[in-house]
């Protein structure tokens, strides 16, 4: 059971993110990148991670997808107006594209399947109450700088658009 | 993990019925639109099809599926479709997790009359609550018009807006209850207020989280697109809406999926704050455990039913917001009167403990 479901949403979740790249309209790869979180967050699911998948559902799927599907409808970009990129920045994308490839491949072939299977415990440590309390004893401090980072980024959103306001 | 054939057919039928009653209940808050309107306008409301209109849901349904069906040369086909697709579905989500009343023993087993209890459940609701945005979204945006597409993203912005403040006054009612389930929190107000034995029952989160119930149920109205919040479907500024291009059943979803989530989110509000199935006394009544399960569902539809009737009343009443008090009123009253009560629950938590 849990081996068809992960193959079907690891499909999904493959076939998502290509049709992110290959959709021609900007709409149409936002609502494949909702799809791709989905699967990933079903993924999640399999693993017992129930916060995980389910702050993956608020915060990607509900939340930063919607201003991005907010941001592209208000440029109104469609197939007439769709910039071409010049030939020498699509070299430059495959490259770096490649590279990355590269190094995922190279960090995923030391690995031993068996162990990283076994080293995730199929435990509760993905609930709520267990993240929590690991997240507010043992990694309070990245947690705490975490947050602030988070606050400074909030705070100098908020500078940029009250300075939009003034010029205007 | 084994699951029982048998426990599969109790959730089916749970399911099944859950669907059946979410869908009538919102068919009949149509009609009961028009009555509560009428009766706050001093008319006498539909009367023509069948006793007091009682078959009107049923015309107004009729009608709906025989109107020319119109998809506009410009749109986007697919997504035109998916749109009231996408926000039926995220209407009828949420019924999953709500507890609709205590257990039923029946033929030797216990049956929950919950579709499911999972820890996370009041997440889940707010997921479903932001996943709710992308139907309106779709709809206006393949809907290829200008009105359509103002119409879409007011209704988004106003509700990403909304959701914070409802996520922060959430924050405050988990801070109390501890648990993140429906079940569990509504089993916990069946105690008593305060700790004085003569408000057996009463220890409903509404006297615990007043400031907390406030900020959620205007969050809630604002999500449901309602009165004094309808500004997506404007109609003196921006024609008809995110779904001005639509007609037949596919306008039909948008309207009843308004109708759904405002079932839905007054069963949430009930079952959150208003204690959810328990009723006042139950101990004292002396009846056998299924009968005080179905008084309990009995008491559970009443609350909701009276939240329904408190979602016309208002919108009946008040009239609409401009777009700036509206944002202004989500971002510079609401979520920081949310963070306050996060900060009060917290000092009377530390202090009472």
């Amino acid at each position: 059971m849990d081996n068809i479901l992960f193959f079907i949403l690891s499909a999904l979740a493959i076939g998502g993110a290509l049709m992110v790249i290959l959709a021609r309209n900007p709409v149409y790869s936002v609502l494949f990148t909702i799809l791709t979180f989905f699967a990933i967050g079903g993924h999640f699911l399999l693993l017992n991670a129930q916060f995980l998948f389910i702050v993956n559902i608020i915060v990607y799927a509900g939340a930063i997808m919607v201003l991005f599907l907010y941001v592209i409808m208000m440029l109104n970009l469609n197939k007439q107006s769709e910039p071409t990129q010049p030939f020498f920045i699509k070299v430059i994308a495959a490259i770096s594209g490649g590279l990355l490839l590269i190094t995922l491949l190279g960090a995923l072939r030391g690995m031993d399947s068996d162990k990283v299977i076994s080293d995730i415990p199929y435990s509760d440590i993905g609930l709520v109450k267990n993240l929590g309390k690991v997240l507010f004893t043992e990694y309070l401090i990245p947690f705490e700088i975490s947050s602030v980072l988070f606050l400074s980024a909030m705070i100098g959103a908020v500078m940029l658009g009250k300075k939009n306001l003034k010029d205007h | 993990m084994e699951i029982l054939p048998i426990e599969v057919i109790d959730k089916l039928v749970i399911i099944v019925a859950v669907f059946g009653i979410s869908l009538v209940i919102a068919m009949y808050s149509t009609l009961a639109e028009r009555k509560v309107s009428a009766f706050l306008q001093d008319r006498i409301g539909p009367n023509r099809a069948g006793i007091f209109g009682i078959f009107q849901p049923l015309a107004d349904g009729v009608k709906f599926f025989m109107k020319e069906e119109i998809i506009p040369a410009t749109a986007d086909k697919g997504l035109f479709i998916l749109g009231p697709s996408l926000s039926m579905l995220t209407a009828c989500m949420t019924s999953a997790v709500i507890p609709w009343g205590d257990t039923l023993e029946l033929f030797g087993r216990v049956i929950p009359l919950q579709v499911t209890d999972i820890n996370i459940a009041v997440l889940y609701v707010f997921a479903v609550v932001s996943i709710g945005v992308y139907g309106i979204m779709i709809g206006g945006w393949a809907s290829n018009n200008k009105f359509s597409l103002l119409g879409a993203l007011r209704a988004s912005s106003q509700m990403i807006s909304y959701e914070i403040a409802m996520g922060l006054s959430i924050v405050a009612l988990i801070m109390t209850t501890g648990t993140m389930s429906i079940g569990e929190i509504v089993y916990q107000q069946g105690g008593e207020l305060y700790g004085i034995g003569a408000l057996d029952g009463f220890a409903w989160n509404v006297f615990y989280q007043p400031l907390g119930f406030l900020i959620f149920m205007i969050c809630a109205f604002a999500e449901c697109n309602r009165t004094p919040f309808d500004l997506p479907e404007c109609e003196a500024e921006l024609v008809g809406g995110y779904h001005t291009e639509y007609s037949s059943m596919k306008l039909g979803f948008y309207l009843f999926a308004e109708y759904i989530n405002m079932f839905i989110s007054s069963a949430i509000m009930s079952a959150l704050y208003f204690g959810g199935f328990n009723f006042p006394f139950i101990d004292k009544l002396d009846l056998s455990h299924n009968w005080e399960t179905i008084i309990g569902v009995g008491f559970f539809f009443t609350k909701i039913i009276a939240f329904i009737f408190f979602f016309m009343w208002i919108r009946w009443t008040l009239p609409r917001f401009r777009y700036d008090q509206l944002m202004r009123l989500g971002w510079k009253i609401l979520i920081p009167l949310s963070i306050l009560n996060i900060i009060i629950t917290g000092l009377v938590l530390l202090l009472t403990l």
